[in-house]
């Protein structure tokens, strides 16, 4: 096991570089001196000279990309102008509140998300196949920045039983219950789409499984009717419900950005959409290099999830 | 395609899908001659307006502007702006896609790697470092969240290319001398825009929400131009005290993706036939039972079936898989049940317990009797304690009947937990013990085995091992040898020998196979379309077959245990059960028939133990 996971790593380098020649690439687009836009309303000359020199942004491409490299593998990925504090400092204190808003949701979609595909396989054409698969349809169909919006609407604002908006109430507060209390709407906002795709996925998993002869099988050996679905036929399914899990979760961090702008949580997000109308550019690149990396990472956790539940993957 | 049309609207919700997409189309181009209000035109004095207030049938925004008018040109420019991205993502998609595939090699390396390092972010990542680099706008948007979506087309495009490269036709073209880009664009391209098409279509709602979102965030379109996005982002900032702003673009918006989604799915329906077959519908734990006419009674066997009917049910056919079927077995006994795939044997079988697969399956009549007990009529839990504890299954290729993800130790073990109470550290022993039991090597460590680990014979041998676990009272093997090669297949058979002699189990052994019947059973019955033909002492039929069916199976088998070569010399199918003709099924096979066999209903009688249901048999049984 650790043999396979270290071969993963290694296999992932050539993905890390990749996102880095990427964003190099994309940030390289930018019209004009990179300096002055870099710098934007801060562009004095001195400070361009100055950028200059640390960046090397007066040198040829591939020399500049292998300076911006070498910063970040240092651990400097430059300093944002609008805040005035070092990138990686902000990003990682960004990334951490992302990191509980996204996480929470992805729990939420995988747990609820299963949990209503099986349901749905195991009471197929039921009255709860019908109810789960309309419930699904109107959340998969819901741009998840509105679906927030009519929650303000009506939990925060009319029933008066979740708060507004924020991490944390601005008086008191600033623990677990408080931070529990502020994350339910978003969490659960954010969640909506991607637990209807993985209830949908789920159900079809499930579908596919129940028909398998070892599920007669054990119904043969006399297996109660619910260990047979959630033991021998989930267990089967998830096979083929974790890869789409780990997509999921680009998805939950994708749609992290709309739910952070409109529940004002401060996370990454909300940080790169500000930093992009600032135009604080070193903190759009910083960000997008980071949270890739994440996620690559990320991936291959689902990889080594994959292959601890299925033995037949060779290790 | 008209069946293709009637197929999509058969289905309600994407007949629903498609009248509300049409609506909003239809709006969407007849706003420009539509009596609206300038969209543009603000009036501080009229802010926030309800719906239907001084002619704004929406209302107002919280510039005064009217709210129906900037609905209709916001979701114009909301789908012209998706549909764009769509045709740019695909048009670049493709173009990469067909290079990398056409030429292959080290080129179609290189660009699946950089397909696959761009996929590698989470989408949204991508179109920010974008617009960041661009500069928030409609236009960058666009571009941003085509170039998103351009490695989908990419891929998924490539490995259609990739297959059309090696067919024949282009290689001719290549002889021909043609060039590459004229190939490309008459042999390579007709081929796969059907594929295009239909994978814009599946990505256009999600580009439409991509590009909104943009806006949404205020990097799309920039005021006072507005599209969906950038109505509901302004709108926004007065969520609290005047909802209603909000509420008209978020439903638009809602409203475009979910008749998408609900199209898409429908042609997704349409286009697969594995739902019209009913494929995709998952088996019950019981078969359902729905019995006409008299239950018969009991009698003293430890095991009978009794004029059993099971039928399929699929739309408005019916298949009658078994038609009245009379089976027994005593302790210690083994019972054969041969005939060809589609007698209806395994359906029995598995009728017995009610393993029958439903929906297709529905029982129709008759009973199976275990200690007098009528197991048809059973509930869930009565059949399940009978199940695997007191008659257990043997079923054919353990490869797909042992689930393949647990160790087989583990499977071992749940077959006696879920019936006894016993310690874990026990199980484990019982385990090894049974698998010792069926003469497997090395027991100790093969018990944490999966089953992909064991060859075909071992994996047998575990399943034959489960289902004697409970030291049942009868064993169901369903052709537990087929798919073995015949060294295997003869170790098994005297394995079961064996252990029936030395347990005193009762056996009910399905097979195709006069040979295996030869060697194991001591009765056996003959099936042939859903029904018993012949049945009686095994030895007396193989001596002097009465039925013309089992005279020509006995014939076929060539050699004791060798009987591969399943029914090769019997000339013609077996009848589809749907539609049996009267009288006897074999008839259309048989040398003997006359008028008369088509007549009516062909009794099974002789004089016990043997019977046969023929009216001019072979032998007077
Ligand atoms: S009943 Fe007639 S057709 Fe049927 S097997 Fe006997 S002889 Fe042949």
């Amino acid at each position: 096991m650790g043999s396979y996971i270290l071969k993963r790593l290694v296999s992932a380098l050539p993905v890390l570089l990749g996102i880095t020649v990427i964003v190099f690439l994309i940030m390289s687009l930018i019209p004009g001196d990179p300096a002055t836009a870099i710098l934007g309303s801060y562009a004095t000359p001195d400070n361009v000279e100055k950028l200059n020199r640390d960046l090397g942004l007066d040198k040829p491409m591939v020399t500049r990309y292998f300076i911006w490299l070498g910063n970040m593998l240092t651990g400097d990925f430059g300093r944002s102008f609008s805040l005035n504090r070092p990138v990686i400092d902000e990003v990682l204190e960004r990334f951490h509140a992302t990191l509980i808003l996204a996480g929470t949701s992805f729990v939420l979609c995988a747990v609820l998300g299963i949990l209503a595909g099986t349901v749905s396989a195991a009471r197929q054409y039921g009255a709860a196949d019908k109810a789960i698969t309309f419930v699904v349809l109107i959340g998969i169909s819901i741009p998840s920045f509105f679906l927030g919006m009519m929650m303000i609407l009506l939990f925060a604002v009319d029933l008066r039983w979740l708060p507004v908006s924020g991490m944390y109430a601005i008086y008191g507060g600033g623990d677990l219950p408080d931070l529990i209390w502020h994350l339910i709407m978003p969490a659960t906002a954010l969640a909506a789409v991607a637990t209807g795709v993985v209830a949908r996925l789920s159900r079809a998993a499930m579908l596919e499984v129940l028909r398998q002869d070892y599920i007669r099988t054990a119904r043969a050996k006399g297996v109660p009717e619910r260990r047979v679905i959630m033991g021998h036929a989930l267990r089967a399914a998830m096979v083929s419900i974790i890869p789409v899990l780990g997509l999921q979760a680009g998805f939950v961090l994708s749609g992290a950005v709309y739910i952070e702008i409109v529940f004002q949580w401060p996370g990454i997000g909300r940080m790169l959409v500000d930093a992009i109308l600032k135009r604080d550019l070193l903190l759009v690149q910083g960000g997008v290099v980071f949270v890739a990396a994440c996620y690559v990472l990320f991936n291959i956790a689902v990889d080594v999830a994959q292959s601890l539940l299925d033995p037949r993957i060779k290790t | 395609m008209t069946r293709f049309l009637k197929l999509l609207f058969r289905n309600r919700l994407a007949g629903i899908g498609a009248v509300v997409m049409g609506l909003i189309l239809a709006l969407v181009i007849l706003t420009p001659v539509l009596p609206l209000q300038d969209p543009y035109a603000t009036d501080l004095g009229a802010r926030f307006k309800g719906a239907l207030q001084d002619g704004h049938i929406l209302g107002t925004d919280h510039l005064g502007r009217d709210q129906l008018s900037r609905l209709l040109w916001g979701t114009q420019l909301s789908l012209l702006v998706g549909l764009a991205s769509a045709f740019a993502a695909a048009l670049i998609g493709s173009t990469i896609g067909v290079i990398a595939g056409y030429f292959g090699g080290r080129t179609d390396n290189l660009i699946m790697r950089a397909v696959d390092m761009v996929m590698a972010f989470p989408y949204i990542l991508l179109a920010l470092a974008i617009v960041a680099a661009l500069g928030p706008g409609l236009l960058n948007a666009l571009i941003a969240v085509a170039a998103v979506n351009v490695p989908f087309f990419a891929r998924n495009i490539r490995g259609i290319v990739v297959t059309l490269a090696g067919r024949e036709f282009v290689d001719a073209a290549r002889l021909a001398g043609m060039g590459h880009t004229r190939i490309i664009l008459t042999e390579i391209v007709p081929n796969v825009l059907p594929v295009i098409v239909i994978a814009m279509s599946t990505t256009i709602g999600w580009m439409i929400l991509e590009t909104a979102g943009l806006s949404f965030l205020g990097l799309g379109s920039q005021p006072p131009q507005a599209d969906l996005g950038s109505m509901l982002g302004e709108a926004r900032a007065a969520l609290i005290t005047h909802p209603f702003t909000s509420v008209v673009p978020g439903v638009m918006i809602f409203l475009i993706v979910m008749s998408i989604n609900l199209l898409g799915d429908g042609v997704r329906d349409a286009l697969d036939p594995r739902l019209k077959s009913g494929a995709l519908s998952r088996p019950l734990p019981v078969t359902t039972v729905g019995r006409e006419g008299p239950i018969p009674a009991a009698t003293d066997d430890l095991l009978a079936v009794q004029d059993l009917h099971t039928q399929f049910h699929a739309g408005s056919r019916i298949f009658r898989a078994v038609g009245g079927v009379d089976l027994a077995v005593r302790p210690g006994e083994c019972l054969g049940i041969i005939g060809e795939s589609g007698s209806g044997k395994s359906v029995t079988a598995l009728s017995i317990t009610r393993l029958v697969a439903s929906p297709p399956g529905v029982i129709t009549g008759g009973a199976v009797r275990f200690r007098e007990a009528d197991m048809i009529g059973a509930s869930y839990e009565e059949l399940r304690q009978i199940r695997g504890d007191k008659v257990a299954y043997i079923f054919q290729d353990p490869l797909s009947t042992l689930h393949p993800l647990y160790r087989i130790g583990d499977q071992l073990a749940e077959a006696i937990r879920v019936h006894h109470k016993v310690p874990k550290d026990e199980l484990r022993k019982r385990a090894i013990t049974l698998l010792k039991d069926v003469r497997i090597p090395n027991a100790e460590s093969r018990v944490d085995n999966y089953p992909h680990e064991m060859s075909g014979g071992m994996r047998q041998r575990v399943g034959i091992a489960m289902a004697l676990a409970n030291e049942p009272d009868v064993i169901i093997a369903d052709e537990p040898t087929t798919a073995l090669d015949v060294t295997v297949q003869a170790q098994i058979l005297a394995l079961l020998n064996d252990l029936r002699r030395e347990k005193g189990l009762a056996i009910v052994f399905i097979t195709h196979d006069f040979g295996v019947v030869a060697q194991l059973c001591d009765r056996v019955a003959v099936m042939y379309a859903g029904r018993i033909v012949e049945t009686g002492p095994t030895q007396a039929i193989l001596d002097a077959p009465a039925h013309p069916y089992a005279k020509r199976l006995i014939a076929c088998v060539p050699e004791l245990g060798h009987g591969r070569r399943e029914l090769a010399a019997i000339p013609g199918l077996p009848p589809a059960v749907d539609d049996l003709p009267p009288g006897c099924a074999f008839a259309p096979r048989c040398d003997k028939a006359s008028a008369s066999c088509c007549e009516g209903d062909v009794p099974l009688i002789g004089t016990p133990p043997r019977a046969v249901r023929c009216l001019y048999p072979e032998e007077n049984v």
